[in-house]
């Protein structure tokens, strides 16, 4: 399943296709009346979902009088008022967590990276004694909940005097410790067809050189998935940010953001709304750019 | 030993153990120093008591009978599984719905799906959980919006018999992640399936119950599993919503922000530990229990 296509094999096939001289015409009206209905359906739904996030994008331009009075998304002034406000309001400029939100994110993707591929290379293609147990245990801890382990790793951290630094946030990511990582990488290499590597061993190539020649290149679209979900989790993590960050200069965007909300009755609603909206705009981008591997990664973790 | 062990095997298609072991190094390491250890060291501390500060001595079950008598601990029990009960099978009946609409070849498919999916993508930020305490708060959306017909809006967010509810209404709200799955499920089913049936005059309610349910069945059980999981460990909107307290009355305190109140504010490393471990054990038994009674409901075909 390495070009895994999300689209039905035959989807042309699916509504037997009858010529237009054929197919009588109430029938036809009956199906375009009915195409019409659940667009009509499934654009209101959509509309009914994403007000809230219309609402915010809005509510930020609005001036603050105007947050609280008026529900709607069309706004009579607009103002870049909150912007300017907030992004000064927690004692540093916004700019300082987009940094550091910034340099965790990138650092937490090179990790996975490169930790989780070779971790994925040798459980989907090497032999060794271990190799199902290791497996297992890589499925078992897609599940455990990091509660298990964070109070000890915290205790661990603090003593070593590494709270507050972004060590404990990205060091264990180059230990491939994002399970889910590997086996969707596992998942994707067992689909790439071993002719390949088994071409390059012959040939005398090592374990190493079929890893960095041969493997690594043909396994881009899961290395593209695993960038854009560790970008993703990693931005909108709070609890382990909150926990191990606390000195204003050391804040990501969110734990920002929460320390803003409380003290949100100096800010108003206005400013939390923009800064909320700043905060998510890299996340829209890697998804307006990425849409379509985010969509397909997804899908396949929840196959086989 | 292994190499020579299998002489007759063509040379690098027999055992690797050295270069496995050289590739899983940084795993091993994590999984030792980063996932074992502090696994092993997180139930030794939980017949603990510590702060932190000084040593930690050893108090054997005290902890966990402190857990008994605490009805903090059982009112945030009782909250989380709330949660899940009600949030994750509203969540999956929207999503199955959507996919199984958006299944039937509309146009636009890309567009939709991307709209349903993104609040899926943002639900877990703190952004959104800003934009929750607006919308539900006194002078927020709802009302305002409640306000045009009239109605007199509650204070969704300081009613204790409200709050949960709007936390119960931003997970269902992101149902966009199992939808795509249950789409990509959709999709695998084969077409001649559904052709068979059509020529039998299968109706389109009967083809639904006879092929797709029991053929997505596996998907289904994979979402489950899934959302029930990570619904328990919700921890960013209570957090946010509440202001760190769980309130109001304690109706909004999960089980995770309990154990970060008792770890990271009360730095009560021993009961936290306590809590924490029983969190481990009762995700353990749920998905041991859906596993065993997935065997009389899903079915896998092929």
């Amino acid at each position: 399943m390495a070009e895994q296509t999300l689209e039905r094999p035959r989807a042309a096939a699916k509504e037997p296709r009858i010529p237009d001289q054929i197919e009588s015409v109430s029938a036809r009206k009956v199906r375009r009346r009915n195409s019409i209905l659940r667009h009509t359906g499934l654009i209101i739904f959509g509309l009914f979902m994403l007000y809230p996030l219309i609402w915010m994008a809005v509510s930020a331009f609005k001036p603050s009088h105007l947050v609280l009075t008026d529900p709607g998304i069309i706004p009579t002034e607009t103002t870049l008022d909150n912007f300017r406000r907030g992004w000064n309001v927690a004692g540093y400029p916004f700019a300082v967590f987009f940094g550091n939100s910034l340099i965790i994110a990138i650092s937490c993707i090179m990790g996975n990276l490169f930790a989780c591929s070779l971790t994925a290379y040798a459980l989907a293609r090497l032999n060794f004694r271990a190799k199902k147990v290791y497996f297992a245990i890589v499925l078992v801890s897609v599940m455990l909940p990091m509660h298990a382990t964070i109070i000890p790793q915290y205790i661990v951290f603090s003593n070593l005097g590494l709270v507050d630094t972004f060590i404990p946030l990205i060091l264990p990511k180059f230990l491939a410790t994002d399970a889910f990582f590997i086996f969707l990488m596992v998942q994707f290499i067992r689909g790439i067809p071993r002719e390949l590597d088994q071409a390059a061993w012959i040939d005398g190539a090592g374990p190493f050189r079929v890893f960095w020649h041969v493997i690594l290149p043909l396994m881009k679209p899961a290395l593209v998935t695993t960038t854009i979900f560790t970008f993703i989790w990693t931005w909108n993590d709070f609890f382990g940010q909150l926990i191990y960050l606390t000195s204003p200069g050391a804040f990501t965007v969110p734990v920002a953001l929460n320390a803003l909300v409380d003290s949100e009755s100096n800010q108003g609603t206005g400013v939390l709304m923009a800064m909320s909206v700043l905060s998510l705009v890299p996340i829209l981008c890697f998804f307006a750019f990425a849409q379509k591997h985010l969509i397909r990664g997804i899908s396949t973790t929840g196959l086989k | 030993m292994t190499l020579s062990a299998q002489p007759t095997r063509k040379k690098g298609f027999g055992r690797q153990e050295g270069a496995a072991h050289v590739f899983l190094t940084p795993w091993l390491i994590g999984l030792v120093a980063i996932t074992s250890i502090p696994m092993v060291a997180s139930l030794a501390l939980s017949f603990t008591d510590y702060n932190i500060l000084g040593r930690p001595t050893f108090v054997g079950w005290e902890n966990y009978e402190r857990l008994l008598g605490d009805a903090r601990f059982w009112n945030a029990a009782e909250v989380t599984v709330t949660y899940v009960l009600i949030s994750v099978p509203l969540q999956l009946a929207f999503a199955l719905a959507l996919a199984l609409v958006l299944d039937k070849g509309v146009r636009g498919l890309t567009i939709y799906r991307s709209a349903y999916y993104l609040p899926s993508l943002l639900g877990a930020s703190v952004a959104v959980a800003v934009l929750w305490r607006q919308i539900f708060g006194h002078q927020g959306m709802i009302n305002q919006i409640l306000g045009y017909f009239g109605v007199q809006g509650e204070n969704w967010l300081q009613n204790p018999s409200t709050a949960l509810s709007t936390l119960i209404v931003l997970n269902v709200w992101t149902f966009g992640a199992p939808m795509v799955i249950f789409l990509a499920g959709l999709r695998q089913i084969p077409e001649e399936l559904y052709e068979a049936a059509r020529v039998d005059g299968a109706s389109t309610m009967r083809q639904f119950r006879s092929i797709t349910l029991p053929l997505l069945t596996p998907i289904v059980f994979f979402n489950l599993i899934l959302q029930t999981i990570g619904s328990f460990q919700a921890f960013t909107p209570a957090h946010v919503v509440s202001g760190g307290t769980g309130g109001p009355v304690d109706s909004t305190l999960f089980y995770t922000l309990y154990i970060y109140q008792q770890a990271f504010v009360n730095f009560d490393m021993g009961y936290a530990s306590a809590l924490a471990w029983v969190l481990l054990v009762v995700i353990a038994a749920i998905t041991a229990v859906h596993f065993l009674l997935s065997k009389r409901w899903v079915f896998y075909g092929d």
